[in-house]
């Protein structure tokens, strides 16, 4: 593979994709400077600050149905404004190594709280910690108010442990199944009660809910608490494999290679579970460049979206249309559908949401109509008992506006028609594709039908 | 310029191509295989119906105490027993029932209940322990079951714009078509055609292309077989003009003209009742009831009913007292509701809720959901239960 294929290979990995802009800064790079250029370009960390404070349960408390609506009228605009914060960011930010593995973590700690400024919290510790060491960010994840209360750690006291928290400390977070026996998450459940939150969503061990007595955890035993239990996860080695197995399919091939699965556990390992060497360790090996671990990657809807708005500049009149692209698609930051995340991959794709994946670019790009509704999320079910006229608008304008002007002005003035589609697109092109390029005489017409294609929706 | 129709096209579908009825049942029996081609149709009511003011157990004293301010009246109850009654928004049920169309399953739930919506209704659409994360449904296993006649994307069909878990499988997965013509016009724009037309086979590899570019000739072909049987039937029945009354018409459309097509899946939101109750679910009830008893009627008129069996199903049901907003917050246990014009067992199932043997509040389930799965699977779409729910259930006798 040649170099510059290389690093545009790593940007679709390792960031939402290159656009004509960066080709031209980073065209003549090596792979180990274009590495180090994206992890410099990550080191600001720059948390999102939209939501400003929790909507107020005391409206609530009182019972009248004008202020439930209210209420539920306020979470859902500040959870919305949450989520335009954070497509916005991952499609402006020059930092886009630190988003995407901000996304990873998003999905690795998969998490719903209804309290947007919980939820925010916790997105900016995912961000915080995103390249930094995964000691820090599993302890701080556990001791964020959104996962005390999704996993019902609050309620997790002395002589009546809940479980919930230890067992998907174990079987998600760290080690995966198969692992630990019921009796360590019993005992581990001890450890960790008394964790929980105060109004303000600080932090707190409640010493009184503490249970402060033995507990024996992976053949040990002694008064453990929560630091120790994730300290006791980490020694164990299956906890950096589980971790690199996962970013292995999320970084370079569904189908996970045990070789380089290993190899990459011994990093993270060796590196006391920092996740920067890690990274640089898949993304200068040779097997990442593989063709086999390139363009065959199913693009998340968020990677569509944010791949598209970055290539095109793109800004949006009406922002609440992201939210309807990514219900459409199935895929709504902050909605996990379950505690274990997007299962992803093929499971985007089916009959529909490909139809809408090859409909949305052109839509976006040549100001289409919306004529299709997602379905609500069942969190969304109390608002809309209360609305009395819940027909979803169809039929909407989608008021994009992509920057023509420096798209078109950023393309080299020698570059042929081939060139931009492999350039856009990375799997290899086949016959189609090759038709359609070579029968295209307009520019413009020509982008938006290599975006409109499977090709554009893997990377 | 061919964006611009790709665009243009969509925006403008409309029912075009409506044939005569009186054509229909001529091609329908011409198909041969139609003769005792069983049908599923799957109600999903989202948000957590509450059961109790739905088939009302108005022969229990708790009901009244625990319901002070949201129990129905009496008076108003349309009666099926001396224990339970239906809800006066579903009196269009009532007829249903009386003539051993509908049956109703008390107590249906599972072990550890969830009271999260997002995910009780995973639980349900996966068939999962309530432990345990399933990234599959279980119509979608179904279909990855192989049988005979779940060979296409078709063989389930989702009568909306996006496709529910329930509908995926591993290896197949079931297609969302909220207006058949509507699905053709898109799969035939110049662009998507020309893609398909020019791939040949170097993209129908196993890699992931491959799988897109599979589901794009799926899609293609389906919308064309969908669109073109479907046309053939008009449906002349009336329903009501709500969203769910147009789905179970497409549902009856497609079922009236041959469609090989074992599963439906449709929903209907709104169901989440903490607040003023009474008005909001009734709301929602007569749509459901209205809706659910024209096609009911309809398929009768047709002899479909025979072929057909529909089940309705909430992710739980909601505790048994009433909260301080004439509301009711989230529970468990729930009823199911199952119609069909060959039930073995009509009417009321098993013994109403039992409102004394609580847990913290919320009923006891005494039917697992996947029994009634099972039942659906061994009984209906002729396939082993075990299969599809990773464990063996007995099922039970309605059908």
């Amino acid at each position: 593979m040649d170099n510059f294929k290389q690093i545009k290979h790593l940007y679709a990995r390792a960031g939402f994709g290159l656009r004509f802009e960066d080709r031209k800064v980073n065209e003549h790079f090596s792979v180990k400077k274009a590495v180090k250029d994206l992890f410099k370009t990550s080191d600001v960390n720059d948390p999102i600050s939209t939501v400003q404070g929790n909507t107020d349960y005391n409206a609530i408390m009182k019972g009248d149905v004008l202020a439930r609506k209210q209420f539920l009228q306020e979470q859902r605009q500040q959870e919305k404004d949450l989520n335009l914060a954070w497509i916005q960011k991952m499609s402006a930010t020059e930092a886009q190594l630190r988003e995407k593995m901000t996304l990873f973590w998003h999905n690795h700690f998969a998490c719903r709280s209804r309290e947007a400024l919980f939820a925010q919290q916790l997105n900016n510790i995912q961000r915080t910690h995103a390249l930094g060491n995964f000691r820090d960010l599993v302890l701080e994840v556990s001791k964020s108010p959104a996962m005390l209360q999704i996993l019902n750690n609050q309620q997790n006291h002395k002589g009546h442990p809940n479980e919930n928290f230890a067992r998907e400390l174990m079987e998600l977070f760290t080690i995966g199944r198969g692992n630990y026996t019921e009796k360590d998450v019993k005992e581990s459940a001890r450890a960790f009660t008394g964790w929980g939150f105060n109004k303000d969503g600080e932090f707190l061990v409640r010493p009184f809910l503490h249970d402060g007595d033995q507990k024996t955890f992976l053949g040990k035993t002694g008064n453990f608490a929560g630091e120790d239990i994730i300290n006791t996860l980490l020694e164990q080695k299956q906890t950096a494999y589980f971790i690199s197995n996962k970013l292995y399919k999320y970084l370079v091939n569904e189908i996970p290679d045990p070789l380089h699965v290993n190899a990459m556990a011994d990093v993270f390992y060796k590196s006391n579970y920092e996740i920067k060497p890690l990274l640089e360790y898949v993304f200068t090996s040779d097997w990442f460049y593989e063709d086999k671990n390139t363009g065959n990657i199913v693009k998340s809807p968020v990677e569509l979206i944010v791949g598209l708005n970055r290539q095109f500049y793109i800004t949006y009149q009406r922002p609440d249309v992201l939210l309807e692209f990514q219900r459409t698609l199935g895929q709504i930051l902050f909605y996990p559908p379950n505690v274990a995340g997007w299962p992803g991959g093929r499971n985007w794709i089916d009959s529909s949401s490909l139809m809408y994946r090859l409909k949305i670019p052109s839509m976006v790009l040549n100001g289409g109509l919306i004529d299709f509704a997602g379905k609500a999320d069942p969190e969304d079910e109390a608002y809309l008992a209360t609305v009395r006229n819940r027909q979803t608008l169809v039929n909407t304008k989608v008021q994009a506006q992509p920057d023509w002007p420096k798209f078109l002005g950023d393309i080299p003035k020698n570059l042929s028609n081939t060139a931009i589609a492999q350039f856009i697109l990375e799997p290899t092109l086949g016959k189609a594709m090759q038709n359609t390029v070579d029968h295209s005489t307009n520019i413009k017409t020509l982008v938006i039908e290599i975006v409109s294609t499977p090709e554009y929706q893997l990377c | 310029m061919k964006r611009r129709d790709f665009l243009r096209n969509t925006a403008l579908a409309s029912g075009a191509f409506l044939i005569p009825a009186f054509l229909k049942p001529l091609e329908a029996l011409a198909n041969g295989q139609l003769s005792g081609y069983k049908n599923l149709v799957v109600i999903q009511l989202s948000g957590g119906n509450d059961g109790l003011n739905t088939i009302i157990p108005y022969g229990n004293d708790i009901y009244y105490q625990k319901r002070k301010t949201i129990a129905i009246n009496q008076t108003d109850i349309i009666k099926l027993n001396d224990m339970q009654g239906l809800n006066p928004s579903l009196s269009a049920l009532k007829e249903i029932f009386d003539q051993g169309w509908m049956s109703i399953i008390n107590s249906v739930g599972y072990p550890n209940p969830d009271r999260s919506h997002f995910r009780s209704m995973d639980i349900w659409q996966t068939a999962s322990d309530s432990n345990q994360f399933l990234t599959t449904g279980w119509i979608g296993r179904y279909l990855d079951s192989n049988c005979q006649t779940c060979k296409n994307p078709y063989t389930a069909i989702e009568v909306d714009d996006t496709l529910s878990l329930a509908m995926k499988g591993t290896a197949m997965k079931g297609i969302a078509v909220q207006d058949p013509n509507k699905l053709y016009q898109a799969t035939r724009e110049p662009f998507f055609k020309d893609l398909l037309h020019d791939c040949g086979s170097d993209h129908l590899n196993e890699d992931n292309l491959g799988y897109l570019y599979k589901t794009m000739i799926e899609t293609y072909s389906s919308a064309d077989y969908i669109q073109k049987t479907s046309k053939t039937y008009n449906v002349s029945a009336e329903y009501p003009p709500t969203p769910l009354g147009n789905q179970l018409k497409t549902v009856s459309k497609f079922i009236n003209s041959g469609l090989q097509t074992r599963v439906y899946y449709v929903s209907l939101s709104g169901f989440d009742t903490h607040v003023g109750q009474q008005n909001q679910q009734g709301r929602q009830l007569k749509i459901y009831g209205d809706a659910v008893a024209a096609f009911v009627k309809d398929l009768k008129q047709t002899g479909k009913l025979e072929d057909t069996l529909v089940m309705t199903f909430s992710e739980f049901g909601r505790r048994v007292e009433q909260n301080a907003s004439n509301g009711t917050d989230h529970g468990t246990a729930n009823n199911v509701f199952i119609f069909g014009g060959r039930l073995k067992k009509a009417g009321i199932f098993n013994d109403a809720p039992d409102l004394t043997q609580l847990d913290n509040g919320d009923l006891k389930y005494k039917i697992d959901f996947r029994e009634v799965y099972a039942t659906l699977l061994d009984k209906w779409l002729d396939v082993n239960n075990s299969q599809i729910l990773n464990k063996s259930f007995n099922g039970l006798g309605f059908v």
